[in-house]
């Protein structure tokens, strides 16, 4: 009898460093992948930059060091206002929609649920297509009026969609069905706008299909403040999604508010993805493939699945930028067609190969 | 009017840039694709003795001189500055909301892009010119017994001059379409005759903010090569399917001594300056960036003659790259 107490003991504590050392091991894995990404990203482009020189201005840009760099006045600008922005901006984005995909599959314990769900897509998409059709000034830069419009008519998506959800029940399913709704209403309204200024539709269709194009640092200094405040709200509740995994009443037995966790969870992750949205686009796919590969990869906890979905999510969307800006080099392919180009036959194989296991 | 002029340029470009999206793996095919509904049921009616009455009705009055269409609808901006340029003009009864010009073009509210078929009958024409079929107006139209000419986007000024002679064979201007052709030409030659651009001349054709392009595959870009300017476009366009969009990267690179944007991407010469790095551009330090109409840049008709003067006179004050 006592040995076999030392056996169960003996597993136990195996059990436990397994389940400690997963995730840790996966997490190198991840970031390993994204410091790959992130470094491919920066030495390829359509413009030649001789890789030594691309070392050499980074270091330079450590602080207190100063190097000679050898790339001349165009290429520093090529490299520092246009590569690199555009670059981090493929990672901030990507890293936004996982993580908000992730947290609305929690919320809504819904496996096909994306960031687009409750309606910030086809809110954008409005918003978007209002200003384009209607304004003359038209920029994409600092501030500019599509990426206002584009955030301003997300955050209305949700919010019609928690109004009427709201007056319809407090069950997510009916907050799920006021999402279709509203989704369905803001779309028909952009068609509509579309249709009536054709004059407009390719620009309108450049922005439904998603693009990176940055123009300096802009972009990535408008997403990072809500990549930052958003992603850290979902990250700290990455457990209270964990537990209500097991429903609402075991929730509650556990002391927390069920009701509450979701509300702060689908806040945060709207505001983030309206910010992603407002910066590049609708940008599909990567908010519902990444969490997935992730849970196939290393189980369901929401624990693992946030974290991993933020870094795994900024390098598929880098390396997808890399495609879009080299395969055609020096033109360019948009984005939203690589990641589902790309993205879902991976998807496939990686469904293929744990087959059994969901 | 403002607002229609600044829409009716925005749909040709999107007119040619879809055609060209779509038409991007048959490359230059789209020529080819100018095939006319008339023809082909000139042809049909010839094999097929047994007709519908309405339909062998119009093919004969097609035949016959005398009886040439005084009833034509244009849905095409393009279409309706060469009809009124081949003399045709007096035959038309209604042009879409963006045909505006020429002046006593008779524009209506009828759309080009999503055309109602009621409407269009509603006007009793006897041939409705398009540049673009959303799906069952040209079939629509034949079983209505009015003939139709499709006239998609030319890739080519080759294309653009073919369209104009089709367009004299189904209106009956024949001798008008052959002039209009040979002015068009004539002028063509002689600016670029007395072009005095350097060949060091490197241009940047911008159609939008998302960089993209017209290469020397387009009717655009022929007429800079023709000026002889280098396109910096024609690098990214190995296909030659004419409307690559350039990588931000690549266009720094490149260093245009001249770049060309049109008057309503909804963004100004300023906005370009402001662009991160772009006041390093040669173009933009010796303020080389020129604002066109953009009917004339990208409507394929008998003002690509003043689009090419417009460039030529800024080439002769760009210097070598």
């Amino acid at each position: 009898m006592a040995t076999s107490g030392v056996l169960v003991g003996a597993d136990e504590t195996t059990a436990v460093t397994r389940a400690f050392r997963l995730p840790m091991i996966s997490l190198f894995i991840a970031l390993a992948v994204l410091i790959a990404s992130l470094s491919f990203g920066v030495a390829v482009g359509a413009a030649d930059v001789p890789f030594n020189g691309i070392l050499r201005s980074l270091i330079d840009h450590v602080p207190f060091v100063s190097l000679s760099t050898g790339l001349t006045d165009t290429q520093e600008t090529i490299l520092w206002q246009w590569r690199i922005p555009r670059l981090l901006l493929g990672a901030l984005v990507g890293s936004s929609l996982a993580v908000s995909g992730a947290a609305y599959q929690g919320v809504f314990r819904n496996p096909l649920a994306d960031p687009f769900l409750l309606g910030a897509a086809a809110g954008a998409g409005l918003g978007a297509t209002l200003v384009i059709v209607t304004s003359s000034d038209r920029s994409f830069g600092p501030l500019g009026t599509v990426p206002m419009a584009a955030f301003v008519g997300a955050l209305l998506g949700v919010s019609i969609s928690a109004a009427l959800g709201r007056s319809a029940g407090r069950s997510t399913a009916s907050l799920l069905l006021a999402g279709v709704a509203s989704a369905a209403f803001l779309t028909a309204c952009q068609t509509f706008l579309m249709q009536r200024h054709v004059e407009s539709i390719q620009e309108v269709y450049g922005w439904l299909i998603g693009r990176l194009s940055t123009s300096g640092w802009t972009e990535v200094n408008l997403l990072f403040p809500y990549f930052l405040v958003c992603g850290s709200v979902i990250f700290l509740h990455r457990r209270h999604l964990d537990v209500l995994r097991l429903g609402d009443d075991e929730a509650k037995s556990l002391g927390l508010r069920p009701g509450r966790i979701r509300l702060v969870v689908i806040i945060a992750a709207s505001f983030l993805t309206a910010a992603a949205v407002a910066v590049s686009g609708l940008i599909a796919f990567v908010g519902i493939v990444i969490p997935h590969i992730v849970r196939l990869a290393v189980g369901s906890s929401y624990r693992v699945v946030i974290p991993l979905s933020a870094i795994l999510g900024a390098a598929f969307l880098s390396v997808g930028d890399v495609a879009a800006r080299t395969v055609l080099s020096p033109a360019e392919l948009p984005i939203g067609v690589v990641t589902a180009f790309v993205g879902a036959p991976f998807f496939a194989v990686v469904l293929w190969r744990t087959r059994g296991q969901m | 009017m403002k607002q229609n002029t600044t829409s009716a340029t925005t749909v040709t470009v999107f007119a040619a840039t879809i055609a060209l999206l779509f038409a991007a793996c048959g490359s230059s095919d789209v020529a080819s694709e100018t095939s006319t509904v008339v023809d082909e049921t000139a042809e049909s009616t010839e094999t097929t003795e047994a007709m519908a009455e309405d339909e062998a009705h119009t093919t004969e009055a097609m035949a016959d001189e005398s009886a040439l269409p005084s009833h034509i609808v244009s849905l095409s901006a393009t279409a309706t500055e060469m009809l009124f340029a081949m003399g045709a003009g007096d035959q038309v009864v209604a042009v879409d909301s963006y045909s505006d010009f020429p002046a006593e073009a008779p524009t209506t509210d009828l759309s080009g892009f999503e055309p109602s078929l009621e409407a269009i009958i509603g006007y009793e024409p006897d041939l409705v010119i398009l540049s673009f079929d959303p799906g069952e107006i040209v079939s629509g139209l034949e079983q209505a017994g009015v003939p139709s000419l499709l006239l998609p986007t030319a890739a080519t000024l080759d294309d653009m001059y073919a369209q104009i002679a089709d367009l004299g064979v189904a209106t009956g201007q024949i001798d008008g379409a052959a002039a209009l052709n040979a002015s068009i030409q004539a002028d063509l030659a002689a600016i670029s005759e007395s072009a005095t651009a350097d060949a060091g001349v490197r241009v940047y054709h911008e159609l939008d903010q998302t960089f993209y392009s017209a290469s020397s595959g387009s009717f655009i870009g022929q007429i800079y090569t023709m000026l002889g300017a280098t396109n910096i476009a024609d690098e990214a366009d190995t296909d030659g399917y004419g409307y690559p969009q350039l990588a931000p990267e690549y266009i720094l690179q490149a260093d245009p001594t001249l770049i060309v944007i049109t008057d309503q991407g909804g963004y100004t010469v300023d906005d370009v300056s402001a662009r991160p790095g772009w006041d390093a551009i040669t173009a933009v330090s010796s303020g080389n960036v020129l604002v066109v109409d953009a009917d004339i840049a990208s409507r394929w008709g008998p003002r690509v003659v003043d689009f090419a003067q417009v460039i030529a006179d800024q080439l002769a004050l760009v210097p070598a790259g």
